[in-house]
């Protein structure tokens, strides 16, 4: 199915594309069809400037469950950190 | 099925005077063929939709595909832009119906058109292709499994879809439904209440749901893809457009 989920949210920080590294605005995460995976449904996390225009993004296409490894990852790596 | 054809990439008329890319696809020869505007899913103005395109201009159709997402693509890729209009709600029914009017309007111009266009959209084209059966001055439409014709997306989502079914009471051209019975955007119990809705109002349709199936059973670049559906479906299109879009001269 379609499921037009959509979240998004304002980040900091840095990504790098094409054309080299640039600012980053937001966050745009979804969980509907991928453009490249051949995958019926993958988690899809846009990270952009919208300030920069469409180009400025850095695209990822994610099984659920590299999306869930991902997020564990992530919060294994920030309360490290904090320890 | 033997014609000769081009496909290109040129520049129509779109929404507020703004010009768009779009992918024409047609036979050389001299016609008079009838026209298909071809309307792309949230993903895009991408391979798979160009691919369909010139799938119509091989079975005798001058056909358009025109990039609604071209504002937002300028220096980006259809993927990105795609995401950028996404992010953004999607495409303003308002811009779309200019768009897609455009497209129409170019058709028609076409030394070889027979006068004759319907419009087929596929995904979030296909609740468009409902909005133009209802909008526009069109000979037919095809409705692939397009969502939030008689519901409203969840309020959590940034979508700024409505419902159009109240529009079908203006709807001035026979319809063609096909849907998925395992998909839920939109779900079975939609698409009966667009068919009693298009009943009520005493217009003409065709809707079929495949067993089986479920949403993007067209696209044979995903798993989704359903070679029974997608066959019989594409057999349902052409006989479709063959019964309404024969002009004096045929096609």
């Amino acid at each position: 199915m379609c499921t037009y989920v959509t979240e998004r949210a304002p980040v900091t920080g840095s990504a790098k594309g094409p054309q080299g590294w640039f600012r980053l605005s937001h966050a745009t995460v979804y969980l509907d069809h991928p453009y490249f995976t051949a995958l019926d449904h993958t988690l899809n996390i846009d990270l952009v400037d919208e300030s920069a225009g469409p180009a400025a993004r850095v695209a990822v296409e994610l099984s659920p469950d590299s999306a869930r490894a991902l997020i564990a990852c992530i919060e294994t790596a920030l309360a490290r950190a904090e320890m | 099925m033997d014609v000769m054809m081009m496909a290109e990439t040129l520049r129509i008329g779109g929404h507020g005077g703004d010009e768009i890319r779009a992918y024409l696809a047609r036979p050389l020869g001299p016609g008079p063929y009838p026209g298909v505007v071809v309307i792309h899913h949230m993903p895009g103005w991408d391979e798979a939709t160009k691919e369909i395109t010139r799938r119509f201009a091989a079975h005798g159709h001058l056909a358009i595909c025109p990039n609604l997402h071209d504002r937002e693509a300028q220096g980006a890729g259809p993927d990105d832009a795609a995401a950028a209009v996404r992010a953004r709600g999607g495409v303003p029914d308002e811009r779309f119906l200019g768009d897609a009017a455009g497209a129409v309007r170019h058709l028609r111009s076409m030394p070889s058109s027979n006068g004759r266009v319907g419009v087929i959209g596929y995904c979030s084209g296909g609740r468009q292709a409902f909005l133009a059966a209802c909008c526009l001055p069109i000979d037919a439409a095809v409705d692939c499994y397009g969502a939030f014709v008689a519901s409203s997306p969840p309020p959590e989502l940034p979508l700024k879809m409505e419902p159009v079914l109240a529009l079908a009471k203006d709807m001035g051209c026979p319809l063609l439904g096909l849907f998925g019975a395992e998909d839920s955007h939109p779900a079975p119990e939609e698409t009966a209440q667009i068919e009693a809705e298009l009943a009520r109002l005493g217009k003409t349709y065709e809707f079929h749901t495949y067993p089986g199936a479920g949403h993007g059973f067209f696209a044979t670049d995903r798993p989704m893809y359903r070679p029974e559906a997608a066959t019989d479906g594409w057999r349902r299109v052409l006989s479709f457009f063959g019964r309404h879009l024969a002009g004096d001269g045929g096609a």
